[in-house]
């Protein structure tokens, strides 16, 4: 079974990023995380997501376009993972261990299986 | 309002103090726990209703009790074909008795949440149920699992319960040992739950250790002369008496070793001992006795100044003959790194499946620890495999200062 973890961060995490004095604190526990997932053995994809980019609805067949993500989010995607687990349960383990868990949030989804070829 | 407040008070006292006595005592004579934990809540919820206007009863457990076994018998009276009826007309026929006197059948409780036929997995968040009263959601938040499948997978374990007519019974002496031992492995299961929880300090994992220890204490209460519910109960006062010393004032993550003994708490040490010479006496040793003694033997540095490191070795040797188990396993390779050199303790850590260890963070802390010691390479992969397995981010902190700190060595 794939589960896919949604990192999500506050504003001021993920300012983090940025900030001299905090920024290697901050990359510190992802790169530690991102190996022991790796290390696991259930990685299947992942990736970290820049902060800045745009936002697209057409509405009344008419296009709309904002700067980044929803203005008034509390909390921002800061990247996903799919790992390979057998349940819920171990992938609520994996979102506890990570840094997003204390620096907002950590959506867990499980992954549909991919439809029926032919 | 000031009466509702004083009933809504009078009600949680109750149901605090009471709880597991009163869901033991119904479900014990009903033959299923999930209906007489809902007639009890049910009778909660009525008192809540009746004594602000009639004032709180003199005995509220005996109104609480009458009030539930109403509701049992009601039940039964609209579902004939669920209910026994000869149970029925023996419920009816029994006298009330008066509260406090009514059998404490709390023994039996905990004895049918940890049955060998219900999932061990279950046996802990069972009796936080039945026993103390936690709802799914605050079980689930202690164990990491989704509220709704909490919620499921308690019901259909105490469908089990009532369908396999698991009889609420002490166990004869043959079967006396193991049934302890299942109950006493869940109770730990819940005060482990606390110990890791991130914050450490937190107001509901150490609600939780307090639940735990509540737990065991009953136990020891109920069966006074079986030695492991002492060993138990010895074993996470010793745990506990260290909480405060855990973290620094700055809510930083401090090692067993270098801990201020000053902060340990001598009056829980002092029970802890206690329990642990009153165990003793039965000359029958199992796994929490070991493991109070191990603690019992890191608690010497209070008086001593020093950690008896062949000692704590020995008893992991023990403790790994009795209670075989991968934390054991890993704390072996540390103490008897302690005394004998770093390469001792990587050789045993290297004895350990690879599978095993995958996601154990303890493993890779130690490993770190010992392969820094030892002046590897390797250590620099280890810290940061133990970093990014830690849940709690003081930890994950501590460990990544120590990275930072042997890669500007």
């Amino acid at each position: 079974m794939q589960y896919m973890l949604i990192m999500r961060e506050t504003p001021a995490a993920a300012a983090q990023r940025n900030d001299p004095a905090q920024a290697p604190a901050y990359w510190g526990a992802w790169m530690a995380y991102v190996q022991a997932v790796h290390q696991s053995g259930t990685f299947v994809s992942g990736a970290g997501l820049e902060l800045a980019g745009a936002t697209l609805r057409l509405r009344d067949g008419k296009r709309q376009v904002q700067d980044g993500p929803f203005a008034d989010a509390k909390e921002q995607l800061g990247g996903f993972f799919v790992m390979e687990l057998q349940t819920l349960d171990a992938a609520l383990e994996w979102a506890a261990r990570s840094p997003a868990a204390a620096w907002g949030s950590v959506e867990v989804r499980p992954v549909m299986p991919p439809p029926p070829q032919g | 309002m000031h009466a509702e407040d004083a009933a809504r008070g009078a009600a949680e006292r109750v149901a605090r103090g009471a709880y597991g006595r009163l869901v033991a005592y119904l479900a014990y004579r009903w033959g299923d726990v999930a209906a007489a934990e809902d007639a009890l809540a049910d009778a909660l919820v009525r008192a809540l209703t009746a004594w602000p206007a009639a004032g709180v009863p003199d005995s509220p457990e005996a109104w609480l009790m009458t009030a539930a076994k109403n509701r049992l018998l009601e039940a039964a009276r609209h579902a004939r074909v669920r209910a026994d009826p000869a149970v029925a007309v023996l419920f009816e026929e029994e006298a009330m008795p008066e509260a406090p006197d009514f059998p404490d059948d709390r023994l039996q409780l905990l004895f049918v949440c940890a049955h060998p036929s219900i999932d061990a997995a279950l046996h802990t968040p069972l009796m936080l149920q039945t026993v103390l009263g936690f709802d799914a959601a605050r079980i689930g938040e202690a164990f990491l699992v989704a509220p709704a499948s909490m919620g499921q997978r308690l019901s259909r374990a105490k469908a089990k319960l009532r369908e396999a007519r698991i009889p609420f019974e002490v166990p004869g002496r043959d079967e006396l040992a193991p049934r302890i031992d299942a109950v006493c492995a869940a109770i730990y299961a819940a005060y482990g739950r606390a110990w890791e929880d991130p914050s450490g300090r937190d107001a509901g994992s150490g609600e939780l250790a307090g639940e735990a220890i509540y737990l065991a204490r009953l136990l020891v209460h109920l069966a006074p002369g079986e030695p492991e519910p002492r060993g138990l109960l010895a074993l996470m006062l010793h745990c506990e008496a260290r909480r405060d010393a855990r973290r620094s004032d700055e809510g930083e993550y401090v090692p067993l070793s270098a801990q201020d003994t000053a902060r340990w708490s001598a009056p829980m040490l002092d029970e802890a001992e206690a329990q642990l010479s009153e165990a003793a006496i039965a000359h029958r040793p199992g796994r929490f006795q070991l493991e109070a003694a191990i603690q019992s033997a890191h608690a010497q540095r209070r008086l001593t100044g020093e950690t008896p490191w062949p000692a704590i070795a020995l008893l992991y040797r023990a403790l790994a003959a009795v209670a075989p188990s991968i934390g054991a396993q890993v704390a072996h390779a540390a103490a008897e790194a302690e005394c004998r050199g770093p390469d001792a303790g990587l050789a045993l850590l290297d004895a350990v499946a690879p599978e095993r260890v995958a996601d154990y963070q303890p493993y890779w802390a130690v490993r770190a620890h010992l392969a820094a010691q030892a002046g590897r390479a390797d250590a620099a992969d280890a810290y940061r495999r133990a970093a990014g397995l830690a849940e709690d981010p003081a930890i994950r902190r501590f460990l990544q200062r120590r990275l930072d700190a042997i890669c500007t060595e």
